[in-house]
């Protein structure tokens, strides 16, 4: 599928770039009602362990129940964190957002980092990816690891649920210092509305590329020009089917930095965005604002109805998950059909 | 009337328990709504916000119990993840505390005091921590931390644990910025800078559960509220007198610790019709499958094969045995064999009836005048500073407590009419914990 058969996907990020995030919740559910307001797919909040700012994951959280259809996309690392945490808390954002929720997966890379856990030391980036994409992969698992008909509330026989479906995963992954680590499972949240939460990835870096194309339902592109964006989500789509995967299942979208500190500056941000979809860069545009409170404003009420009179964007969300927004369908769970293939 | 004349009158703290993960939920009553679902969540935390309780309070679980090798399907089962659950509420509460479980042995404490030191800026200083601890490889299989930890350890890392998040959320200075932190200890080398100013109510509140010395120990030397079991007057008095007593060798004041027991109730118009909703509650509690559960987990062995309805077992508990993992075992097995024979014997019970007398938990039966004035008693006798209540049934299980009981503490002045503050703290009368010395170099 050419990436200009359909309309792009449109995705903004909350972050101000350079200072510390607030510490309170209300500009965060603000900007996110103003991102829905403009029927974007999502808004991402990104994090690592020594900037100054809240969870990002937390405060997705906090705004989720402000907002009803905006897709809402922490970025989570896995370098020092337990799979099992990370899972059930991206799989609790689903169901407290009722099937709006994202993970962008990261990595931690420094030294410092490593020393406000103490347990293990910095690694290159291409064993923290692959690690990543061990973690992206348990995750999944435990997502799956209760079949969306466990629970029977079976009164007559006293069961609560039907354990036949509910599955121990046996994940066995490396660590990116080398350890092996396992995770029994199940999750203990059941299967969450949107059955997986929506995997995405920044695969600008060539290290992480691989961990995108295996894991990512969303791939982020860094990109100065249409032909490089074009160029690395060909070959995101190539890995992902030498990987067994349908490519039409993974979402490249060019991340873009956003200044708009005039209100002529957002229409000129809808040309750019028409020229940049025409060229087939990628699926869509994932737009990093360099002041939200700012740009965010003159995004919703200059570039969004621009590029809706273009028909480049919808006027309503034609659903209410996040995977309805972005076209994608709800996964079946693989415990589940390994169970039925063996019945049968 | 004394009361009258006296401004002080002691008043109690409630405390609401979303249940979960037990068999004391009645999932099979005709009202019994989703456990997962966020409207139930906030069905509840709306109702004790509107019963003015100090907080809600999540139990946690990491590993779903299995029994004779399966997981174990009659209770309920299947909990989102606290925090994040506790973050969403924040956003349709306003004033109500929110007390998430998280264990210290399969956390780390900078990641774990920055999530919740970000939901007391997210909340406007609501949160609360209630510290458990983990010896249970078991549980560990979902972690790459691994499991096992000797029992002894598991205080001392969490003394230390709880100690270390302190001194991360006192790093930053009075005018705002970050401080560098070094926490060198037993169980933790730690440095760098914390990500997250002071919150709004200095530290979350620390809410500790444990009746071993130890366990009182840490409590007394470390915890803001601690939260029992003793549900009897005289064992509760007891309990309260030595916790704290321990309280003046940590430097802290008879009122800076509160004591609030988990309890049950059951509402009914008259005290007959509320004997018989409980032993109602109690029959559904205790299915006949859920007895020989009971049992099998005392005795250590396949029990399927006896009647229920019937005598106990004849022969003794195993004492090796396995059968049940991920829940805390109660005591030892032969000492609750023998209680429970005894128990049958005395008063001519089946297995089940034996197990529904014998596992119920501190309740209060009666009319809502009657509870209220049990529990005002209980509190004005220093037998507890407040109560956890954990009702039967989800969503709704708070409602009427709400609006019929609440009224009458509030009439008997023993229960706030209003919030008077904004912070869990001010809602508990805990004062403000004073910025620790601490920043680098002040570890061993």
């Amino acid at each position: 599928m050419t990436a200009h058969s359909r309309p792009p996907h449109l995705a903004v990020a909350l972050d101000t770039p350079g200072a510390p995030g607030p510490f309170d919740a209300a500009p965060y559910v603000r900007l996110a009602r103003l991102a829905e307001r403009g029927t974007l797919d999502f808004v991402t909040l990104g994090d690592t362990f020594t900037r100054p700012g809240p969870d990002a994951l937390a405060v997705l959280a906090r705004v989720a129940p402000h907002t009803a259809r905006v897709g809402l996309v922490p970025t989570v690392t896995t370098t020092h964190t337990e799979p099992f945490h990370v899972a059930t808390a991206v799989q609790t954002l689903d169901w407290v957002s009722r099937g709006r929720a994202g993970w962008q997966a990261d990595v931690s890379r420094t030294p410092a980092e490593a020393a406000l856990f103490g347990r293990r030391p910095a690694a290159p980036a291409g064993a923290l990816w692959r690690e990543a994409a061990d973690v992206a992969d348990v995750a999944g698992r435990l997502w799956d690891s209760w079949e969306d008909d466990a629970e029977i509330r079976d009164a007559a026989t006293g069961r609560f649920i039907d354990r036949d479906k509910l599955h121990h995963v046996d994940f066995r992954g490396t660590s990116s210092t080398g350890e092996p680590f396992s995770v029994r499972g199940p999750s203990i949240v059941p299967r969450p509305p949107q059955g997986r939460p929506v995997i995405v990835v920044d695969a600008t870096e060539d290290a992480a590329r691989e961990t995108a194309a295996a894991r990512a339902d969303v791939a982020l592109v860094r990109a100065e020009d249409p032909d490089t964006a074009h160029a690395a989500r060909t070959e995101l789509r190539a890995r992902a089917q030498e990987l067994g995967r349908d490519p039409d299942h993974l979402r490249v979208l060019v991340s873009l930095p956003v200044e708009l500190p005039a209100a002529g500056d957002a229409a000129g941000l809808a040309d750019l965005l028409t020229d940049w979809h025409a060229a087939e860069a990628a699926d869509g545009f994932h737009l990093r604002p360099a002041d939200p409170e700012r740009d965010l404003g003159r995004l919703v009420d200059g570039t969004v109805p621009a590029l809706r009179r273009r028909g480049l964007l919808r006027r309503a969300y034609p659903g209410t998950t996040l995977r309805d927004h972005l076209g994608l369908a709800r996964p079946a769970g693989r415990y589940a059909a390994v169970r039925t293939g063996e019945a049968s | 009337m004394t009361t009258s004349r006296t401004p002080a009158r002691k008043r109690l703290h409630l405390a609401a328990h979303f249940p979960g993960v037990n068999n004391t939920t009645v999932w099979t009553d005709s009202e019994s709504r989703s456990q997962i679902e966020f409207d139930s969540f906030e069905h509840l935390a709306r109702t004790a916000e509107r019963g003015r309780f100090d907080f809600f309070f999540l139990a946690e679980g990491l590993r779903l119990r299995e029994h004779k090798g399966r997981i174990h399907d009659l209770d309920v089962v299947g909990r989102p993840e606290s925090l994040t659950v506790l973050n969403a509420l924040a956003a349709v509460t306003d004033r109500l505390g929110l007390a998430a479980t998280v264990n210290a042995t399969f956390n780390e404490p900078y990641e774990l005091a920055r999530r919740l030191a970000t939901l007391d800026h997210l909340s406007a200083g609501r949160a609360a921590w209630n510290v458990v601890t983990s010896s249970d490889a078991f549980t560990g299989e979902n972690f790459r931390r691994g499991g096992y930890l000797d029992h002894a350890d598991r205080y001392t890392r969490a003394a230390e644990f709880v100690a270390t998040a302190r001194e991360l959320w006192d790093s930053w200075s009075e005018d705002g910025t970050p401080r560098p932190f070094a926490h060198r200890g037993q169980h933790f080398d730690i440095r760098g800078e914390f990500t997250v100013p002071r919150s709004p109510q200095g530290h979350p509140v620390v809410i500790q559960a444990g009746d071993s010395p130890a366990g009182r120990d840490f409590a007394a030397s470390a915890a803001d509220v601690i939260f029992t079991r003793h549900g009897t007057l005289e064992a509760g008095r007891a309990f309260s007198a030595d916790v704290k007593g321990r309280l003046a060798a940590h430097g802290r004041s008879h009122n800076s610790l509160k004591i609030m027991p988990g309890v049950t109730f059951v509402l009914g118009d008259t005290a007959a019709e509320a004997q018989e909703k409980a032993h109602h509650i109690r029959r559904r509690q205790v299915s006949p499958q859920n007895a020989l559960l009971a049992a099998e987990q005392i005795w250590g062995t396949d029990l399927s094969h006896l009647d229920p309805d019937g005598p106990l077992p004849a022969f003794d508990p195993d004492p090796g045995a396995r059968l049940t993992q991920g829940r805390t075992r109660l005591g030892d097995p032969q000492e609750i064999a023998d209680r429970w024979r005894a128990l049958s014997r005395a008063k001519g019970l089946s297995l089940r009836e034996t197990v529904i007398e014998a596992t119920g938990r501190q309740s209060f039966i009666g009319t809502p005048e009657t509870v209220a004035a049990e529990m005002d008693a209980f509190v004005t006798q220093d037998a507890a500073d407040g109560f956890i209540l954990v009702p039967h049934l989800t969503p709704g299980g708070l409602d009427d407590f709400v609006d019929t009981v609440v009224p009458l503490l509030q009439e008997r002045g023993a229960f706030r009419t209003e919030y008077e503050g904004n912070t869990l703290r001010s809602h508990l009368g805990l004062p403000e914990p004073a910025r620790g010395r601490g920043v680098e170099g002040s570890t061993s």
